[in-house]
């Protein structure tokens, strides 16, 4: 079958991929550099083909309320911001999470802290990775380095909420999000019936049909021993998911001496850099983690028993690089090269970086 | 006579709600909110609509209505109850979805999701319970408080020129074109009680009807907050609270 | 074959179309593409720049450091990227508005008076068209059919009859070279 390819943005990826993927309800509210996905939607009026709803949020907070009462009955919900309105978003995703909700949310990064700039970043790499909210919890984030990715995210995300109930997020930046490139999108497919919910999705806030009993979403429990109860299951899940969910990809690590690594459109730059210092005959390599959380410690672990170093490349003052080290637990240095702000850097001062902290690589 | 005599449907003359379960309220003997509780049970059977009902409960002194009534209800974060709803409407366009909001929920914390809700007028119902005071975390000052009344965090009494003055939001609602219906009821006397009950009835078919968003405010008791016995709340509420809060319909527009 | 392309002037003058021009006449050759924009509110009358990679292998990074190819429309974008122009690589520019020409000696320049072409067509809006040409005519990365066959594809069909005007612009740039 042939496959259509297309030019378009990120932002507008996600936008296709969700109507593709037979996603119930879109809420969000404008901000860069991701309005496009919200602006994409309402142009293509999917709830005259599909049936999704797409509606535009008096804010964040309310965005993501409606997430969570869309997602409490059995729907595929998702929503879009970026920095500043993701902070706005954490207390309903400790909802989310603590409510054991599937639902997708994309944060197309931008510099902070602050109204900071709209500037790429990764600078919320702890925010989406440790919780972000109150409480213990966790939910799977992507982070997509291409548009490509970016729409086949989406379906990944979903299916992974829905497989262990839980919220995901896709963590974007400005340039992924900006970016153009080539794209195929997945099939149409069509949204589920309220039968498959009902059936799929037996806790679901559906209107109690006759013969079961009332089903309650609530996250509230007075009583500190059953509220333990529900943390450990919370937790089950988390070890279940990082028993099973860690994704990353490798370049050029099999014979590799030094490592960087970088996620999103970062890793991209390093690649380049890779590229180039590999015509010099530089034996340097690359791991892209793919799931932030959960990460690969392993993976990382295992490099580490096999390079001289490892550079962590981040648009942020250094934040990936704890779990890096934590995985590395002193086996080898691990550097951190970092710009903010929205400064990007490019493949040279990526190589620099690497040359700076470890002389004997730039041989 | 025997007691298997009198337990005969022609004799019945009062019974609990079907749908109001056995689980002992926690709330203060006195409070407005049982009666509420148990309109909104018979309201939801009455209508034949317990398998499409869905509530969304507050964060406040009614945060445990799914506790009681027997229907499908999500638990929101304080004052999201309408921007949950909205959520769950919208999905679920054929289902009964109503809010259980206090004042503090409704009128402070969570006024843009209010205002914004009833704006777009989504079809839900939303109930509100208006007395004066945040009941759950041991009686502060909320947005409806009146100028003067003494509340934990307004000792000496409310002043108008540090702390605003009393919100009349179902005024505010009734300007939105998004509203259908809003009206301000009372359940203390059983005259009263009767009209709360057919407020709640009529807002609940708004929202089926696809009419826009209803709001049934009940002034309410609060006599742990007020301090006050049962009786002596309801005097006072009669005294103090109808002056600012006087009850009737602020907008009834279903016909549009 | 892999070009890196960066186009740069003032918001408003197409610098961001032009560029998604050629990236979409890229994707109908059946390369690959990258489109990477400034964003925000340099969209809106401050400075404009968009980095477009064709190749027919995978691209790694859309940020580059230095370029094959530089179009340049303004005074601040050449200050800033003439000395990032890769050398042996080709920098074109219009001349309008333009104090300090470009000096340097390891590149081909070109300067093409677009802006003057433009009025002489009376058309403000095939501006980048003419810039598009010269760089179609120097760099033939793409084929013209590829960059009409992409132009049709964006347009809706109320403005299909823009079309001719927009490739006699393009003939006009690749004249001007």
């Amino acid at each position: 079958m042939k496959q259509e390819v297309q030019l378009m943005k990120g932002n507008e990826a996600i936008a296709h991929a969700a109507i593709r993927y037979g996603v119930d309800g879109y809420f969000g509210y404008p901000i860069t550099p991701q309005s496009e996905v919200l602006e994409t939607l309402e142009a293509l009026m999917p709830w005259e083909t599909t049936g999704m709803v797409v509606l535009q949020a008096e804010s964040e907070v309310a965005s993501i309320n409606m997430v969570y009462g869309g997602a409490s009955t059995g729907k595929a919900v998702m929503t879009s911001s970026s920095s500043p309105g993701i902070s706005l978003m954490q207390e309903g995703l400790s909802y989310i999470a603590a409510g054991e909700l599937p639902a997708l949310i994309v944060n197309v990064m931008r510099g902070g802290p602050g109204l900071g700039t709209i500037q790429p970043s990764q600078s919320d790499y702890f925010q989406a990775t440790k919780g972000g909210g109150h409480g213990d919890y966790h939910y799977i984030v992507l982070a997509p380095s291409t548009v490509q990715e970016m729409a086949d995210f989406v379906a990944l995300g979903f299916d992974l909420a829905f497989k262990y109930r839980t919220p995901a997020m896709l963590l974007a930046d400005g340039i992924v999000g900006q970016m153009m490139e080539k794209v195929v999108l997945p099939e149409q497919r069509p949204r589920r019936t309220d039968e498959q919910i009902a059936r799929e999705c037996p806790w679901a806030v559906t209107g109690r049909p006759e013969g079961r009993g009332p089903n309650v979403l609530t996250t509230l429990e007075l009583d500190s021993a059953r509220m333990e109860v529900n943390n450990h299951r919370y937790q089950a899940t988390y070890r279940k998911i990082e028993e099973n969910e860690v994704r990353y990809q490798e370049y050029f690590t099999d014979d590799a001496e030094y490592l960087f690594v970088a996620f999103g459109s970062i890793a991209r730059i390093c690649l380049k850099a890779i590229e180039d210092a590999r015509q010099r005959g530089i034996k340097v390599g690359l791991l892209r983690p793919i799931t932030l959380w959960p990460f690969p410690t392993k993976e990382i672990a295992r490099l580490a028993q096999q390079v001289k170093g490892i550079m962590v490349v981040e648009l942020n003052a250094g934040q990936m690089i704890e779990d890096v080290r934590l995985a590395v637990e002193g086996r080898v240095p691990v550097h951190h090269y970092g710009r903010m702000g929205g400064i990007v850097p490019n493949p040279q001062e990526v190589m620099d970086s690497l040359f700076a902290n470890f002389p004997d690589a730039d041989k | 006579m025997k007691p298997e005599d009198i337990k005969r449907s022609e004799n019945k003359v009062y019974c609990k709600p079907e749908l109001l379960n056995d689980t002992p309220m926690h709330y203060c003997p006195g409070c407005s909110h049982g009666v509420v509780h148990k309109l909104v049970s018979e309201v939801i059977k009455e209508m034949g609509a317990e398998h499409i009902a869905i509530g969304v409960a507050p964060v406040g002194c009614a945060v445990f209505a799914y506790s009681y009534i027997d229907i499908d209800w999500i638990e929101a974060a304080h004052g999201r109850a309408p921007a949950v709803a909205t959520g769950a409407k919208r999905l679920n366009p054929s289902r009964l979805v109503f809010t259980y909001q206090g004042d503090g929920d409704l009128a402070a914390i969570g006024t843009a999701e209010t205002i914004h809700a009833a704006n777009r007028g989504e079809n839900i119902a939303i109930i509100f319970i208006n007395n004066a005071i945040y009941g759950m975390t041991g009686g502060q000052m909320a947005p409806t408080t009146l100028e003067g009344q003494v509340t934990a965090t307004t000792p000496y009494g409310r002043r108008v020129d540090l702390n605003g003055y009393p919100l009349k939001i179902s005024n505010l609602l009734a300007q939105l074109p998004g509203t259908c219906y809003v009206t301000r009821q009372a359940v203390h006397t059983p005259a009263s009680v009767r009209k709360a009950k057919a407020a709640i009835r009529k807002a609940f078919e708004n929202s089926l009807a696809g009419h826009g968003t209803s709001v049934v405010e009940i002034v309410s008791t609060c006599n742990s907050g007020w301090k006050m016995s049962p009786a002596k709340s309801n005097e006072w509420m009669v005294e103090h609270m109808f002056p600012e809060y006087p009850l009737g319909d602020l907008k009834n527009d279903t016909e549009r | 074959m892999k070009k890196e392309i960066i186009i740069a002037g003032f918001g408003g003058q197409g610098v961001l179309s032009m560029g998604k021009i050629l990236a979409s006449a890229g994707l109908y050759d059946g390369l690959e593409v990258t489109w990477m924009p400034s964003y925000g509110p340099e969209q809106r009358g401050g400075t404009a720049n968009v980095t477009v990679v064709l190749s027919d292998t995978p691209i790694s990074s859309p940020v580059l450091d230095s370029y094959d190819t530089a179009v340049i429309l303004n005074q601040q974008s050449l200050d800033k990227f003439e000395q990032k122009v890769k050398p042996g690589g080709v920098l074109i520019y219009d001349p309008y508005g333009i104090h300090h020409a470009p000096t340097r000696t390891d590149i081909s320049i070109y300067p093409v008076e677009a802006m003057e072409a433009t009025i002489a067509l009376k058309n403000a809006k095939i501006y980048n068209m003419i810039l598009l040409g010269a760089l179609l005519k120097l760099n033939p990365v793409v084929d013209i059919d590829a960059v009409m066959t992409g132009l049709k594809k964006a347009l809706p069909e109320r403005h299909h009859h823009l079309l001719p005007a927009n490739r006699e612009a393009i003939m006009r740039g690749m004249e001007l070279v």
